[in-house]
């Protein structure tokens, strides 16, 4: 299936702001980290289509899927 | 600190009193509200010889501490009319902290048409016509003033809108670089103007270092406190890195960018003005990326912008000011923006209120959207200089909704409302309704909670929990406001259990007393409380703790939802 990843801050380092990626069905947010190389508690927070979810969140065909180490400002 | 400064602009003198007993364990905001409420009628004009201007450092500022440099200035204010604190960096806090001075109270009005200097040194405040520094700007008054002593010396400063009194001037305080950091929200450059005060500049060289009860322990706290701020990712990475601007992508993701004045909650632009964007523009053309706003800052959030020929554009540009130009109000150049940001910094007006009165002036057709270089012509031409049109954008965004008749005009109390939107972002709408200030982020910020994901995680768009959240928010930081430390050690302090415990300890060991937690959240409740006293008094009620109407008619988009919470249900948050 194909998901698009979009990368934030730090994140970008060495990879990129957005692609289109192939994961296998049933794929995990900490599967696609797994996958850019990004140890697992270095995620900040992680969106579906403007929702947050969770390492354990399961994502689907045609998602777009938002990932940021932990940042914050104000 | 043990001295009160109390001036009268009437007679010109300056009286030195002891501090009473009643505020000795008050600083920072927890002082200039219990005075304005001890002293200022809340009736009266906050323009007129009544209201007084107070200025107090917070309780650790002028010692080690790390992030401890604040300066807080309290008065009623003409934009909200109800009582205001707005807390800077800068070098003024460390400066009254070295002299001694706990806080400055400055009262009633020179006759109209007098312009003061009013020069601050150890032996007390002395006045000096300031006729020719009429009608400069903030730079050119910094300049005069450094000619005038040295690069050393404070400077506290309005610009045109403050001599005119307009209800979005702020007080500029220069920083160590001899730029400008601002008591920003809710006019209180307008204030100072209204009692004749051009600039307030400050001598410490006759100071002392500020003593502290338990060298020992002092220390030790201090060590693990720092050690919190460089530990945590935010503090320690995100800021210093990105900047307070890295928010602009992770809001639009979470679709709580408010975009157009307020009509989206998703930009397509928005990675041309985001932190990432702003960190390699800088990067690439030799600014510099980390700064802090006063020393002892080891976070450094902040940044200077230069353009392409590494020529100084601006500094301290912040996420709320670069939202409400690059996003809200569609400029998609960040050097536009950044120019119009060094403008509101050298006219002397609050660049969060800039920013929003200019989204209703677009709305308004008072401008195009996203007309940078007209933007930047306001700035300078119409509200720098004070003309009609000027004084209708300078008096803020109720002002210019007014001036229009407009609907959606973003405002609580009177205030602009800064860069999340509350129908999407439920935990920062309380806080907005809330705050004793006018629509304020940083009263309460449910972001941490409600997008960060620090110190837990609520959904942004239920309601359930958003009251409590904001609610236990906004007493911790009265009280942080009343320390000299800057807002950001609350990411930590959210996650690091040592960081909170350890700022107590430096409380205690700086003035040998034994505060505990319970005391801390004791004085953030009764902080809140004295403010809204004052405010009730002043004519303010429950109604007045509501957001704009059009919050609950326009569904915002992508998540297309309204701001549901009903009257009762934001009341609650003074059930405390």
């Amino acid at each position: 299936m194909k998901i698009t990843v979009k990368l934030f801050a730090i994140f970008r380092n060495d990879r990129f702001k957005i692609e289109d990626r192939e994961f296998p069905n049933e794929s995990t947010v900490g599967d696609v980290l797994t996958s850019l190389g990004i140890d697992h508690p270095e995620l900040g927070v992680a969106l579906v289509n403007a929702r947050h979810v969770t390492l354990a969140t399961v994502v689907t065909d045609g998602q777009t899927l938002s990932l940021f180490p932990k940042v914050g400002g104000g | 600190m043990n001295r009160i400064f109390r001036v009268n602009m009437k007679d010109l003198t300056c009286k030195i009193e002891e501090v009473p007993e009643a505020w000795a364990g008050h600083g920072g905001r927890g002082l200039t509200s219990t005075i304005v409420a001890a002293e200022v009628p809340p009736t009266c004009h906050p323009l007129g010889p009544n209201n007084k201007l107070v200025f107090a450092p917070g309780l650790l500022t002028g010692t080690p501490a790390a992030q401890s440099g604040r300066m807080s200035c309290g008065a009623k204010s003409p934009l909200t009319g109800g009582i205001k604190e707005s807390n800077s960096g800068g070098t003024s806090a460390q400066q009254f902290a070295k002299l001694g001075i706990k806080a400055m109270i400055i009262e009633d009005k020179p006759e109209a048409g007098k312009w003061y200097e009013l020069h601050i040194n150890n032996d007390g405040v002395t006045f000096h016509d300031a006729s020719a520094l009429k009608g400069l700007q903030n730079f050119d008054v910094i300049d005069a003033m450094n000619a005038k002593y040295s690069t050393k010396i404070g400077v506290c400063t309005i610009g045109i809108p403050g001599e005119e009194r307009l209800m979005s001037a702020n007080i500029s305080v220069k920083d160590s670089d001899q730029k400008i950091r601002s008591h920003g929200r809710g006019g209180m450059g307008a204030v100072m103007g209204s009692k004749g005060i051009k600039v307030m500049t400050i001598d410490d060289s006759a100071g002392k270092r500020v003593e502290i009860a338990d060298k020992d322990k002092f220390r030790a706290a201090a060590k693990v406190f720092a050690k919190a701020m460089l530990d945590h990712p935010v503090t320690g990475e995100g800021l210093p890195i990105y900047g307070t601007n890295v928010l602009i992508n992770i809001l639009n993701e979470a679709g709580g960018l408010p975009t157009k004045n307020f009509l989206y909650g998703q930009c397509d632009h928005h990675d041309k003005v985001s932190g990432e964007t702003m960190h390699d523009v800088i990067a690439s053309r030799g600014g510099s990326t980390k700064h802090g706003c006063h020393a002892g800052c080891i976070i450094q959030c902040s940044q200077v912008y230069v353009d392409e020929n590494k020529e100084y554009i601006t500094s301290g540009f912040e996420y709320e000011t670069v939202w409400g130009l690059g996003i809200n109000c569609m400029i998609e150049s960040l050097d536009d923006c950044a120019r119009i940001d060094n403008a509101m910094d050298n006219i002397g007006i609050d660049s969060i209120e800039g920013a929003v009165l200019l989204g209703v002036a677009m709305e308004a057709g008072v401008l195009p959207w996203g007309d940078g270089k007209e933007a930047l012509r306001l700035m300078n031409e119409e509200i720098g200089k004070a003309t009609p049109l000027g004084r209708i954008l300078g008096n803020g965004t109720k002002s210019v909704g007014d001036a229009y008749g407009l609907t959606r005009v973003p405002v609580v109390k009177g205030q602009g409302i800064p860069a999340y939107d509350p129908r999407s972002v439920k935990g920062i709408g309380i806080t907005y309704a809330t705050s004793t200030m006018g629509a304020d982020h940083t009263a309460g910020y449910s972001i941490a909670t409600n997008i960060l994901q620090v110190g837990g995680h609520i959904d942004p768009l239920v309601k359930e929990g958003q009251v409590e959240l904001s609610r236990n928010l906004s007493i911790a930081t009265a009280a942080v406001d009343s320390t000299g430390m800057c807002i950001f050690i609350a990411f930590p302090a959210l996650d690091i259990p040592e960081c909170l415990p350890a700022l107590i300890d430096m409380i205690n060991a700086r003035y040998g007393i034994t505060l505990d937690g319970d005391d801390v959240v004791g004085l953030g409740k009764s902080i809140l409380k004295t403010e809204k006293a004052f405010n009730e008094a002043a004519g303010m009620n429950n109604a007045h703790d509501r957001l704009p109407e059009f919050f609950e008619l326009e569904p915002i988009p992508p998540h297309n939802v309204v701001w549901d919470f009903t009257p009762e249900e934001i009341d609650e948050f003074w059930n405390f």
